[in-house]
């Protein structure tokens, strides 16, 4: 099968999704990773690895917390960066996305981290510029969001290293969020026996079990000894709809509060990946508790990108 | 003008074959006796992985178990980075003390090139101003290709470009040497 993701010798070359990478490349990411954690502790935050190359982050949509992540963590490796807010610029003048992207090319930029609402955006754009050109997906519509995703596994096993031993819950809007998926998909894929969602059926895709997870509707019966708990964001908007009554409501029986958390394991580890709407899926004292690495999840994503950014570039054409 | 070094060993013209490897428990002792005199209050030890860093672990207690220590990964530094990438299997850096003011001997097992000290010099210094570093190798295999050599070695070992001298460690810790012919 032809993989977009990686080039004729196996080597990732665009970073577009995280189903597709070989449980080898996953690991790759992720030691890589490990080995960028300490670099943010030194005197020197930097290394040499992209001296002389440009990253240029291209947001179609606003994420500010995504784009100056993405920002360090290509300074961090030397290189120097471009950001553009598309939505403000030529696009609202009608330029197509390719035209852009390959006016970027021009003035030699050699990597792309892509921000767009619609699905298949960054594949769109990987699949149309030259090889020497790398291309990160930064969240596309509701399809993918790759580096949350393995900056959520990575998290997972620094704290949990043992994953073949593992209980992980997701909680939430399942059906939404960009990431469940492919955090399902990743933690199977390094060995995780048993993922559960939470959420009301409204916000859960149909079929869902057939990821290979186990559903509860009933949050109390879902974290019952659970080592991980991550809890996804709600998005606002959602409340507007019929998915929901209301914030309140989603509150009482889908927040996570102290009381809730102690049916967990008492080293349960919980996770959110921001932004935060406290008092709707999560209480203030849970984030900002002892069981939370909220903050560190924050920290570990510049690392994740690092490595991502690193390895992509060192990939040969 | 002469331009060569004459420190740094030429060709041999009857290069070494497996069976006639150096013992490299022997070259351990000896390096650990040359280093011995050079340690100081402000010493520390930086092993460059994996092979320095097995060093490092093995001559602490013969020098000072409580002399500050790391380990330095290089791939981060590594000139070869455009056409050869991100070495896969790369291990964080640590160096758990102030590199500012102390006095760094650096440990390698096999000198060639001097690309690596090159690198692991450059990564030092991101964390701070050590006050000298010293190079200290197992072993000198010459072809260096840069003006960087060991100060010390426990043996002057040269070797031809199509060899690749490594060492490795038995289950139980002693080290031993291995020499591969590349087929051409």
């Amino acid at each position: 099968m032809n993989n977009p993701q990686l080039n004729q010798d196996g080597q990732l070359k665009h970073l577009l999704s995280i189903e597709g990478l070989p449980k080898a490349i996953l690991k790759q990411i992720l030691d890589t990773a490990e080995s960028f954690v300490g670099v943010a502790e030194r005197e020197v935050k930097k290394v040499p690895l992209l001296r002389g190359k440009t990253v240029c982050n291209i947001f179609f949509e606003n994420s500010t917390r995504t784009r100056t992540t993405f920002e360090i963590a290509a300074k961090r490796l030397s290189a120097d960066v471009l950001n553009l807010n598309v939505g403000t610029s030529s696009q609202a003048k009608g330029e197509s996305i390719l035209d852009t992207v390959n006016n970027l090319i021009a003035m030699h930029a050699d990597m792309f981290v892509v921000r767009h609402s619609q699905s298949g955006a960054a594949h769109f754009i990987a699949q149309h510029v030259a090889p020497h050109i790398h291309v990160i997906n930064a969240g596309d519509g509701r399809h993918s969001h790759p580096t949350q995703g393995l900056l959520d596994v990575f998290t997972i096993r620094r704290y949990k290293p043992d994953m073949h031993n593992l209980r992980v819950a997701l909680v939430g809007d399942v059906l939404h969020s960009r990431v469940a998926r492919s955090e399902i998909h990743a933690l199977t894929t390094l060995g995780v026996p048993e993922i559960r969602v939470i959420a009301p059926k409204t916000l859960l895709p149909v079929q869902v079990e057939k990821l290979g997870v186990q559903v509860y509707h009933d949050m109390h019966e879902g974290l019952k000894g659970v080592d991980v708990v991550m809890m996804l964001r709600l998005q606002n908007e959602r409340m507007n709809g019929a998915l929901l009554p209301s914030a309140q409501e989603y509150f009482k029986t889908y927040g996570l509060t102290q009381e809730k958390l102690a049916l967990a394991h008492p080293d349960a580890i919980v996770m959110h990946p921001g932004p935060m709407n406290r008092g709707v899926e999560i209480d203030s004292a849970v984030a900002d508790g002892s069981q939370s690495v909220i903050l560190p999840q924050v920290t570990y994503g510049i690392a994740v990108r690092m490595a991502v950014m690193a390895i992509l570039a060192g990939s040969t054409i | 003008m002469n331009l060569s070094m004459p420190e740094n060993p030429s060709q041999p013209e009857n290069p070494p074959t497996s069976q006639t490897l150096p013992d490299a428990e022997i070259l351990f002792q000896q390096l650990a006796e040359k280093l011995k005199p050079l340690i100081s209050a402000d010493t520390a030890l930086v092993g460059i992985h994996s092979g320095g860093a097995w060093l490092v672990e093995r001559l602490l207690p013969l020098l000072g178990a409580n002399l500050p220590h790391g380990i330095l990964d290089v791939s981060f530094y590594r000139d070869d980075f455009a056409s050869r990438g991100l070495h896969k299997e790369n291990r964080p850096s640590q160096i758990p003390f102030a590199v500012q003011g102390h006095h760094i001997l650096l440990i390698d097992d096999v000198f060639y090139t001097g690309r690596t000290i090159r690198a692991a010099m450059n990564e030092l210094f991101d964390y701070g101003r050590p006050a000298s570093i010293t190079l200290a190798v197992l072993v000198n295999r010459g072809g260096r290709e840069l003006p960087i050599a060991p100060q010390i070695a426990a043996l002057e070992f040269p070797l031809v470009s199509t060899q690749n001298l490594q060492l490795l460690r038995h289950e139980d810790g002693r080290f031993y040497l291995r020499l591969e012919q590349e087929v051409a």
